[in-house]
């Protein structure tokens, strides 16, 4: 078949009926999620009860999120959690994809399909059976019980140092099957001819992982890092479920923060003034890691 | 070329991590079979109770109702987007593309709150359409995306002769170029479908009447609501998640697969 060649433009002719065909499409989209994001843009500059008429405040709402203590917080917390959502699944999910791709282990289609079932459950659902873990009379203490450990037993979402990584640890559970089947899926193309070299300059099983295994996925982690890392920045079902950014605020998030400010304390301005930070970082991080990806790949 | 010792080491890590992701949901599975906590029921009698109790089958019919809608309509609507800008040159494509590219970042989070107060002004808070319209919205952009990137690899001397025939834009469309996209269409509307049935801020947002609330809204509310003990709130949730699960088991390979071609991005 001949193709001519167009580089990154698209085949096919110049069509003017193209226009109707996207149009149906860009009607929803640009109602439903352009305009209201302008619309966000616009209310960030307000101080706002969504009731009353609003005030011009500039920039003020987000002079805000770097001054106040609490905000602040929110976000150091997003912060904390990219450890928990995205750097320990990513370590854990190289260890476990190696595993599998190497050894030629009985039951991976069932290691799979179980490391990656909780990415598919309701994350509401995740919450509620994960309170049930964490619970003071749950299964984590009924656990530690059992192996002597009555010492370490707690209400786990209740206590100001525990209840943040508590809440971690669930972004690493849901996330390590997705970046373990996204990492296997690029080490599965890794050709047995670069194993075999690396193993005849005299490799070990380490010098290999990092000789070969890693740099061969690379495309792969930024693309588990983008989403987990986005992930970790959006997470609001499993705070609103679990803690309610409690107690105090040491499990206060932005994404809970949008929710709370604005429905709870009747600070739309400032609520929307979060949504839009967070909208820019995610499009920053989501840019970043990818421009980082292309670079390193050629 | 692998020893006895590193073999064993394998399945004890393999096996360890998987009973840590079986771990919660062996917790909720076994609370939901168990022995009610205020006694009554038991075993399978349990899901019919929470069901009566929590009232899941209004929230499984809104939910469906929802997921249905928002999946037929995104992807109708992604095939024709998709379809012009994979086989089309049109001025203003790659502004147009880029527009629709920002729309897979954008966090509901941002969104939902103007679109509250101004669904609110018009009415439409608390309504079918606040829920599934601006669900419609996210995964069209995904959708458009996906499309596009099949639409682009299709067979262009079939669509050629097919032009040369007479046909028209719409019919290569339907009758040349979307049967053979069956796989693609069926992961799209998979991950349309999970998106959408496990969603929890928008129509914890935009719904206040019962009849409108999706089941993990429902659950959430059960929750709230329902505190003597945890076996019905288990049987809710397995009733919540059971819909996603069997979609998965049954189409896993195409998930996979969609979750690895939609993040990587050309």
């Amino acid at each position: 078949m001949t193709q001519p060649t167009m580089g990154t433009r698209p085949p096919g002719e110049p069509r003017r009926v193209a226009y109707l065909y996207v149009l149906p499409a860009f009607a929803v989209y640009a109602a439903f999620l352009l305009y209201p994001i302008g619309r966000a843009v616009q209310f960030s500059l307000y101080d706002w009860d969504g009731l009353s008429l609003g005030r011009w405040v500039g920039l003020e709402n987000y002079a805000a999120i770097v001054a106040d203590e609490g905000l602040r917080a929110a976000f150091g917390h997003a912060l904390v959690l990219i450890v928990f959502y995205a750097a320990g699944p990513l370590v854990i999910g190289l260890g476990l994809a190696a595993i599998l791709n190497h050894a030629k282990v009985r039951g991976l289609g069932f290691f799979r399909t179980v490391v990656f079932l909780p990415q598919v459950v309701a994350m509401v659902v995740v919450a509620v059976a994960w309170r049930r873990v964490y619970a003071p009379d749950g299964t984590l203490n009924t656990l530690l019980g059992a192996l002597g450990l009555d010492a370490l037993t707690r209400g786990w979402l209740g206590d100001y140092t525990f209840a943040l990584p508590a809440v971690g640890v669930v972004g690493t559970w849901f996330e390590t099957g997705l970046v373990t089947v996204l990492l296997l899926a690029g080490m599965s193309r890794i050709p047995a001819e670069l194993y075999e070299a690396a193993r005849l300059d005299g490799a070990g099983a380490v010098r290999e992982f990092f000789a070969v295994t890693l740099p061969s996925v690379r495309g792969e982690i930024a693309v588990a890092l983008t989403l987990t890392v986005i992930a970790a920045l959006r997470t609001f079902d499993l705070v609103y479920i679990t803690t309610r950014g409690g107690p105090g605020d040491s499990t206060s998030v932005p994404s809970y923060e949008v929710y709370h400010r604005a429905f709870g304390l009747s600070q739309v301005g400032s609520a929307a003034a979060i949504g839009v930070t967070l909208t820019v970082v995610i499009f920053v991080i989501s840019f970043g890691i990818n421009r980082f990806a292309d670079r390193r790949v050629t | 070329m692998i020893s006895r010792g590193e073999r064993a080491a394998n399945y004890v890590i393999l096996s360890v991590f998987a009973a840590f992701a079986l771990f919660p949901i062996v917790t909720i599975l076994s609370a939901a079979l168990g022995p009610a906590d205020s006694g009554g029921t038991a075993g399978l009698g349990n899901f019919t109770a929470a069901w009566e109790i929590g009232r899941f089958g209004t929230y499984l019919r809104s939910s469906l109702m929802v997921s249905s809608f928002v999946v037929v309509v995104s992807v109708l609507l992604s095939i024709m987007s998709g379809y012009a800008f994979g086989t089309m040159r049109f001025r203003g494509q790659s502004v147009l593309f880029y527009l629709f590219m920002l729309g897979i970042m954008m966090p509901s989070e941002a969104v939902a709150v103007p679109l509250y107060f101004d669904l609110r002004t018009l009415g439409l808070i608390d309504t079918f359409w606040s829920v599934a319209l601006p669900q419609v919205a996210l995964s069209v952009a995904f959708g458009t995306f996906w499309m596009r990137a099949y639409f682009r690899a299709s067979n262009r001397a079939i669509v050629e002769a097919a032009r040369i025939d007479g046909a028209s834009t719409w019919r290569i469309l339907w009758q040349v170029l979307v049967p053979p996209a069956r796989p693609a269409l069926v992961t799209l509307t998979v991950l349309v479908f999970m998106w959408t049935w496990n969603e929890f801020l928008i129509p914890l947002i935009m719904v206040t009447s019962e009849s409108l609330r999706t089941a993990p809204l429902g659950l959430a509310f059960f929750q709230g609501q329902y505190t003597s003990g945890f076996t019905l709130l288990a049987a809710g949730s397995v009733i919540v998640a059971t819909p996603v699960v069997i979609f998965y088991l049954f189409l896993q390979r195409h998930f996979v697969r969609g979750l690895l071609q939609g993040a990587v991005r050309e």
